[in-house]
């Protein structure tokens, strides 16, 4: 163990990263590894690919997800900015080239071939444009001169226009979501937030009404008679087959069956080969961590760190609630990944960038304390008197 | 606070805090919002939680087509045993393939494997249903283990398989008729399975209790060793006669129970498609025959009781008798004057007509319907044939039925009649289940006096000492019975070189215990020049399962003075 007078810089990271947080991004990522042993052989087999393909690939991108995610989390609050930052303008120059030498893949234009990685720069986006975001509002708190909101929504528009035109809607709901959260937290007047929050149900219900995917997935889960629940039938028997301690692994067929069984269904297939209890722990692994980043926004009383750490923990947190309640039938299929748990170089390298963003937020620094101050000033004898 | 606005110099204007959270939403609220955010997490991942706990506690539903399969092949049946606690049916465990073609991920695969262990199952009709969005469809049933562990072994998702009670007859063919036959789904079809259905286990399976739980055994009257023997020497009578078929029943006199019953050509009802073959009916309580001078007994009974004829009486057999255009005669014709004893031991056709005619049509009528062999038998066994009656009961009619033609009967009714002269006159409905005495005695009914019945005792002995039935003697026994070469009818006529014999008999006849009545049909001369009548080839037969089943049943042997019936006189 590294003595507390140590003054290294990696002592200095030791002792005032929060070492619980990454405890559970790793147990997380080795999850992640052990699921994908379990749902990627299938997908491969049938995409006639080397069955461990997936996993390798999955083992490849976790060592520098790994280091990425410990590296960033080294950063200062300043540092975390600049890196949001250059992260924010690269992704944005990718998602505009995406949108013009992108692969077409199921009608959409989301990912783009570099250095023979294909990237979903949208994944990257996300964390780059929370952060930002947070800095502009907490800044634009403590200079009234800076347009703060206005800023961060002009940035939100555009990253959610150019992910409309890929089009990921999804994505873009996700996005929505989470930015709603962070002007939510900033502090917006409640009386502003109905208004705010009238509109946001007025863009879900025009969406279910002008976008015929989105209202036929909502019809399906509305009224399962409706159409074809296939996917989510399936996942549910997934579950009631696994039961409390799972089928075994290997035991399972629900991998072969769902297409996207190693990403979005990953869930699924944790149930029903590892049972009932896995999936309770890894929701409860899920909720501890989401519950102790929001702690530390929470307890920081700088703006800029509350804001940003509060954001990406609640796109954590909303991204993996959401996929578990589609796995579970508990509102309408959207394709939408476990965070660190489902396939996907970038989803998982995003998302290392985005927890080392939350670890390099939450260090433990000296911090204005909320106790009146005693104030010496110097003050002329003539003014006392 | 010492602190002014006033621009005094620029240390006194920097207050502690200004630069952190000048204005705007204090820290306060901001926090309380973070710890909103942190509430509603806290409510969508509890909810979570409570879907997977509920998903974790719901069982796993099936489709209702395999909830109904499953329901019908769990289903138990009782143990049917012999008298003596001898197993004829039970279950055993085997498993039966099926497959939930939602399941199914590659068909090809899947029937391809299946095929490699069940080849009969490679064809295109299966690949279709495995093909289907149906929810479960059986494949095959009643696996031997050998299949079941090899198609295990191929891993193919989608099938599996089914535990199943199936019905096993140690026994093989040999109480088949008795016992009766289960479908693939365990239920009774015929014989007393089908039975035990009617009477209680098919309301309780419909109730859905049947299923899979043990039950009392069922224990039947019939005697398994009895049932061999009697199976054994018909099998062995077919041979040596060439006969078509071959019918055996044992009868308990006094109380009515079937110990043996047997037809041939039977059936194992392990193997259940030989059960529909025609051939292999059960004769002895399916079929109706006419029994032919079998039935001479009954004439002669009726005439005895009804006082019109006693055994001093005799007629005159000298010359045939000619009714309505047809001409009556005997087979072994003497050509004189025939006492009663006369008329039964040489089976005259024309002293028994004259008798019956002396007692009177409607008389003999009345009492064939007493004896019960004008209607359907009532017993447990669902196999029951009504007998065919003569269209009008007129003089030809009445005439050739005393003799055991015009009228078709079951071979178990001529039994169950005949043990109602040989037990003091009580006719005992018969039963394949067991009784006691004491219940025999209650369901009995008198038909014939005591004194009718002692008579015929004498006169079945007396045809075995000095009639056509001496080759049934087996020494200690005292058999009694009666011949009946019956010819049958082809095409409307009665033919001469095809008969049906039959030999009724009852042991001891001092005290009768058992009726014993063997059946053969179209036996043949078991050599040149030797005949093929009743005498040479039904009596010996009864001898022979007398000779065995005897010792088996405790009838003790009685050997001494061989005069004791034929002293007796009327």
């Amino acid at each position: 163990m590294v003595s507390r007078a140590d003054r290294s810089p990696f002592a200095e990271w030791l002792w005032t990263v929060d070492r619980f947080l990454v405890a559970g991004f790793i147990v997380l990522m080795i999850g992640g590894i052990v699921l994908s042993f379990a749902a990627s052989p299938a997908v491969a087999e049938r995409l006639n690919i080397d069955s461990y393909h997936f996993i390798k690939r999955q083992a490849f991108f976790l060592v520098p997800a790994l280091g990425l995610m410990l590296a960033i989390s080294a950063l200062s609050p300043r540092y975390v900015r600049r890196a949001a930052l250059a992260l924010f303008v690269v992704s944005m120059l990718l998602m505009v080239a995406t949108l013009f030498v992108g692969m077409e893949a199921k009608g959409a234009r989301r990912w783009i071939n570099m250095a023979g990685f294909s990237i979903q720069p949208s994944e990257f986006l996300k964390p780059a444009l929370i952060v930002l975001a947070a800095f502009l509002m907490a800044e634009g708190g403590r200079r009234p001169e800076v347009p703060g909101t206005l800023l961060s929504t002009l940035l939100f528009v555009m990253s959610a226009a150019l992910l409309v035109a890929q089009p990921d809607f999804g994505q873009t709901m996700l996005l929505a979501l989470v930015f709603a959260a962070l002007i939510f937290l900033n502090g917006l007047s409640w009386l502003a937030i109905v208004p705010l929050g009238v509109l946001g149900l007025g863009g879900l219900v025009s969406a279910y009404m002008m976008l015929p995917h989105v209202q036929s997935r909502v019809d399906r889960f509305l009224d399962p008679g409706a159409g074809d629940t296939y996917n989510i039938d399936r996942a549910i028997e997934a579950f009631v087959s696994g039961s409390w301690f799972g089928r075994g692994p290997g035991e399972g067929t629900i991998k072969r069956i769902l297409p996207e069984s190693h990403t979005d269904f990953i869930f699924a297939v944790a149930a029903e080969e590892f049972g009932i209890i896995v999936c309770l722990l890894l929701l409860l692994v899920f909720a501890f961590v989401v519950l102790r980043g929001l702690r530390h926004a929470a307890q920081d009383s700088d703006p800029f760190g509350r804001l940003a750490t509060a954001g990406l923990m609640v796109l954590f947190g909303i991204q993996a609630a959401i996929n578990m309640a589609v796995n579970l039938n508990l509102m309408p299929a959207k394709g939408m990944t476990l965070p660190f748990i489902s396939y996907g170089g970038s989803s998982l390298l995003a998302m290392a960038i985005s927890m080392g963003f939350v670890l390099a937020l939450t260090r433990r620094r000296p911090q204005a304390s909320r106790s009146d101050s005693v104030v010496v000033s110097r003050l002329s004898p003539a003014h006392l008197s | 606070m010492a602190v002014t606005d006033q621009p005094v110099s620029f240390l006194q204007r920097r207050t502690v805090g200004e630069r952190h959270v000048p204005r705007g939403p204090s820290t306060h609220a901001v926090r309380a919002r973070v710890h909103m955010a942190m509430a509603v997490f806290a409510l969508v991942y509890m909810a979570i939680g409570g879907r997977l706990i509920m998903l974790g506690m719901s069982e796993e539903s099936k489709s209702a087509s395999y909830i109904s399969a499953q329901d019908s092949v769990a289903a138990s049946r009782p143990d049917l045993l012999d008298r003596n606690g001898q197993i004829l049916a039970t279950d055993i465990k085997t498993a039966s393939l099926f497959a939930e073609p939602r399941k199914i991920l590659d068909v090809d695969e899947a029937l391809e494997g299946i095929a490699s262990v069940l080849p009969e199952l490679g064809t295109d009709a299966v690949r279709r249903r495995l093909a289907s969005n149906a929810g479960f469809i059986w494949l095959k049933r009643e696996l031997t283990p050998r299949q079941r562990q090899q198609i295990h072994d191929l891993g193919i998702p989608g099938i599996g398989f089914l535990e199943e009670n199936s019905r096993f007859y140690p026994g093989g063919p040999t109480a088949g008729h008795i016992v009766g036959s289960v479908n693939v789904d365990n239920q009774g079809i015929s014989g007393m399975e089908l039975a035990v259905d009617r009477a209680w286990l098919g309301d309780l399976r419909e109730l859905g209790f049947a299923s899979d739980r043990t039950m009392e055994p069922v224990q039947l009257s019939v005697d398994l060793r009895v049932q061999h023997v009697v199976r054994d020497e018909l099998v062995k009578a077919l041979e040596r006669y060439r006969a078509i078929a071959g019918i055996g029943v044992v009868l308990d006199v006094e109380t009515g129970e079937v110990v043996a019953m047997s037809s041939l050509p039977d059936f194992d009802p392990n193997d259940r498609a030989q059960a529909l073959e025609k051939d292999r009916m059960n004769r002895a309580s399916g079929g109706v025959y006419e029994m032919g001078s079998v039935f001479k007994g009954f004439t002669v009974a009726m005439a005895l009781d009804s006082g019109k004829v006693t055994m001093n009486d005799s007629f005159d057999a000298t010359r045939p008798m000619r009714v309505g255009g047809r001409t009556i005669s005997d087979f072994y014709g003497k050509g004189r004057i025939l006492s009663v004893a006369e008329t039964f031991i040489y089976s005259s056709n024309i002293g028994t007509a004259k008798m019956m005619l002396s007692a009177g049509i409607d008389r003999q009528k009345e009492f064939l319907e007493r004896l019960g062999l004008t209607s359907r038998l009532q017993t447990d066994l669902p196999e029951v044939a009504t007998p065919l009656l003569p269209p009008r009961w007129n003089e030809l009619a009445a005439i050739t039925i005393s003799f055991g033609h015009g009228i078709s009967v079951t071979p178990l009714q001529t039994a169950v009649a005949t043990a109602a002269l040989m037990n003091g006159g009580r006719l005992i409905p018969p039963t394949f289940l067991p009784r006691s005495r004491e219940e025999a005695d209650k369901l009995a009914k008198q038909v014939v006096s005591p004194q009718t019945s002692e008579m015929m005792r004498y006169l079945f002995r007396l045809n075995v000492l000095s009639g056509s039935g001496r080759r049934a003697e087996v020494p200690g026994y005292m058999v009694g019975g009666k011949t009946g070469t019956a010819e049958k009818i082809e095409n409307g006529r009665y033919v001469s070189n095809k008969r049906r014999n039959s030999f009724l008999s009852a042991f001891p006849m001092d005290k009768p215990r058992y009726v014993v009545l063997v059946v053969l049909d179209e036996p043949k001369p078991e050599r040149e020049g030797v005949s093929a009548t009743a005498g040479v080839n039904t009596a010996p037969v009864t001898s022979a399962i007398i000779r065995r089943v005897a010792p088996m049943l405790g009838v003790l042997p009685k050997f001494g003075d061989k005069t004791e019936t034929v002293s007796i006189s009327y």
